[in-house]
């Protein structure tokens, strides 16, 4: 690592080092100590909801694949053929039998297990079969958000989401009776840190800001819905393990409770005509008070956020690279006019032509360059500390506008590098 | 005429249908004012009732019930040019700059007031010492109004399009 002083910390209570977001080292320090040993989401169970459903994603920088296998487990394999290396999948999302290399046909059942070796004379007393799966990452659920691990000993998946699975929790809750089913995702990269969009979650400083365009094109009800600089309702907790929850529409944090005075928005007015053909008020109501999603959005280090109405998947590419993948989300089983008017808020702020993301990246783009230009100068994650106190349950807590996640995920991030814990 | 997928069966196109020549004059037209970002312009060119698509399952014909780049009606077109010229967007006041060409036209459909036209656009972006190549397949409906030709409908399919897309503050 090339820290410009040494004897400084990377992360401090009030500031993080520059070099974080342009350290080559410091990458793939995080690439062994962060993605590759911790629990890293994958998917959404609705992705593979039937036996032989698959899909592909990323743990770190290492491709796997997302299997339903014949019994209804769900497996999380390193898509790299056992014999020669090649990928084994190159199909991003399907449904199958299993998985034959493409270069000399060594073929794998869904959940990893080696089938079949063409011509096998020559592996007589040289190869067993079973001592060749796919690797086998460690799997574990949690509310249909299926994570993975490439360490055997990890804890257990509960124990590391902790203060985060309430909010999981209440955030399931917007499918309104239905379970949630992803509908689809918007897919960019932008040029910066990974770090620079896990910061972004919980940052709804930013918001009025960068997203001033797409406040002047809503209309006036759900603009004001986000007026979260002057709610001292919309605060920040610190969940633990580098997780934290920022609460935009207090009033939406937990969608089964409903006092009866909130007025439901005129531009909703269609689909609760259209609903309320067959369907009694109440269910209605709860039905479309959720259509913008949850009242908040959930950090879940290192590498996916429960974001209103949608999952924010992140992924390092390098030091400097970044995907993003914004997934929409529906009621599975859940009336058509709901789940399309879903598609469309979706649309309307997300993607490369959204209103909303391609200004989010342009200012992370701007991060990136302008920290290139003074590493040596630290990154302020200091905002509200002299109004940040524990709630009820000991979580730190600021208002929204607040860097109390950021701090959080920092505090994890320097667990995780440092040698000493 | 209801042809909008890749497969469809295709004319060459007929150099002796003054509508065609139209059609495609006022493609490259398009095209023009979209590297010019003179989006204003570009919304008059468009019928009432238009429909701008940039799907991300190139297959799709079934637009609205599934999820889009792109998937706009008049009013989220209009709000979109707002966007771009109103100055309060970061990415639209810092837009790659763009050269698009627009060719290989061939006629899809023909009806008396109705031509569809697929053409291949590749489109050159620079922005940041970066510089990035989108391609789609394009099928325009021109309609032929009492004003003359207009947009009624454009389908964006980039051969990118389930990957993850760049673009930075510019149209397709």
């Amino acid at each position: 690592m090339t820290h410009p002083h040494p004897h400084a910390p990377l992360v401090e209570s009030d500031r993080v080092a520059g070099t974080l977001y342009t350290d080559p080292a410091l990458f793939e320090r995080e690439m062994d100590r962060i993605f590759h040993t911790t629990w890293v989401w994958v998917a959404h169970e609705s992705e593979i909801a039937k036996a032989g459903d698959f899909k592909m994603a990323w743990v770190g920088r290492r491709p796997v694949i997302v299997s339903r296998d014949r019994r209804g487990g769900i497996n999380v394999l390193l898509n790299r053929c056992r014999h020669r290396g090649a990928s084994v999948c190159e199909t991003p999302k399907g449904n199958g039998n299993g998985f034959t290399c493409p270069y000399h046909a060594w073929s794998y059942g869904l959940d990893g297990s080696l089938r079949g070796i063409p011509y096998p004379e020559g592996y007589e007393d040289v190869v067993e079969k079973k001592d060749l799966p796919l690797q086998r990452l460690k799997v574990a659920s949690y509310a249909g958000m299926v994570f993975a691990s490439f360490s055997e000993d990890i804890e257990p998946l509960e124990d590391f989401l902790g203060g985060a699975r309430l909010w999981i929790d209440r955030f399931m809750k917007q499918g309104a009776g239905y379970p949630i089913k992803v509908q689809g995702e918007h897919r960019f990269r932008f040029n910066g840190n990974w770090k620079i969009q896990l910061e972004n979650t919980t940052d709804w400083y930013h918001f009025p800001i960068v997203h001033r365009s797409w406040m002047s094109s809503v209309d006036a009800e759900t603009a004001s819905m986000l007026s979260i600089m002057t709610d001292e309702s919309a605060v920040t907790h610190a969940l633990g393990n580098g997780h934290s929850v920022s609460i935009s529409v207090a009033e939406h944090a937990d969608l089964d409770v409903d006092d009866g005075t909130e007025k439901l928005q005129d531009r909703f007015s269609h689909i609760v005509e259209e609903l309320s053909k067959d369907m009694p008020p109440e269910q209605v109501r709860r039905i479309v008070r959720s259509l913008h999603g949850a009242g908040f959005n959930l950090n879940l280090f290192p590498n996916v956020a429960m974001s209103m109405s949608f999952f924010r998947v992140l992924r390092p590419v390098s030091v400097t690279e970044t995907e993003i993948r914004h997934v929409a989300l529906g009621l599975d089983g859940g009336p058509e006019i709901v789940n399309r008017e879903r598609l469309r808020i979706h649309e309307h702020f997300q993607g490369p032509f959204g209103f909303g993301s391609p200004d989010d990246a342009e200012a992370w783009n701007r991060v990136q360059r302008g920290v290139a230009g003074g590493v040596d100068m630290p990154i302020l994650v200091n905002r509200g500390l002299g109004r940040e106190k524990p709630n009820d349950l000991g979580q730190p807590t600021s208002h929204a506008t607040d860097e109390t996640g950021m701090r959080e995920a920092y505090d994890m991030w320097n667990r995780m590098m440092t040698d000493d814990n | 005429m209801t042809t909008e997928a890749l497969d469809t069966a295709v004319a060459e196109l007929p150099l002796d249908d003054p509508r065609a020549l139209a059609a495609v004059s006022l493609i490259w037209r398009e095209a023009h004012l979209l590297d010019s970002r003179r989006y204003e312009e570009w919304d008059g060119l468009w019928a009432s009732g238009g429909e701008y698509v940039v799907p991300i399952d190139r297959e799709a014909t079934d637009f609205a019930s599934r999820l889009n780049l792109v998937y706009d009606d008049d009013r989220m077109r209009r709000m979109r040019v707002e966007r771009l010229t109103g100055g309060f967007s970061i990415s639209a006041a810092a837009a790659a700059r763009t050269v698009r060409s627009v060719s290989r036209f061939v006629v899809t459909g023909r009806e008396d007031d109705a031509i569809e036209v697929c053409s291949a656009q590749i489109l050159v972006g620079y922005k940041r010492e970066e510089t990035l190549v989108l391609a789609a397949d394009v099928t325009h409906r021109i309609v032929f109004t009492e004003d003359g030709p207009r947009i009624a409908r454009k389908i964006v399919r980039l051969v990118n399009s389930e990957d993850a897309v760049t673009a930075s503050g510019f149209l397709l």
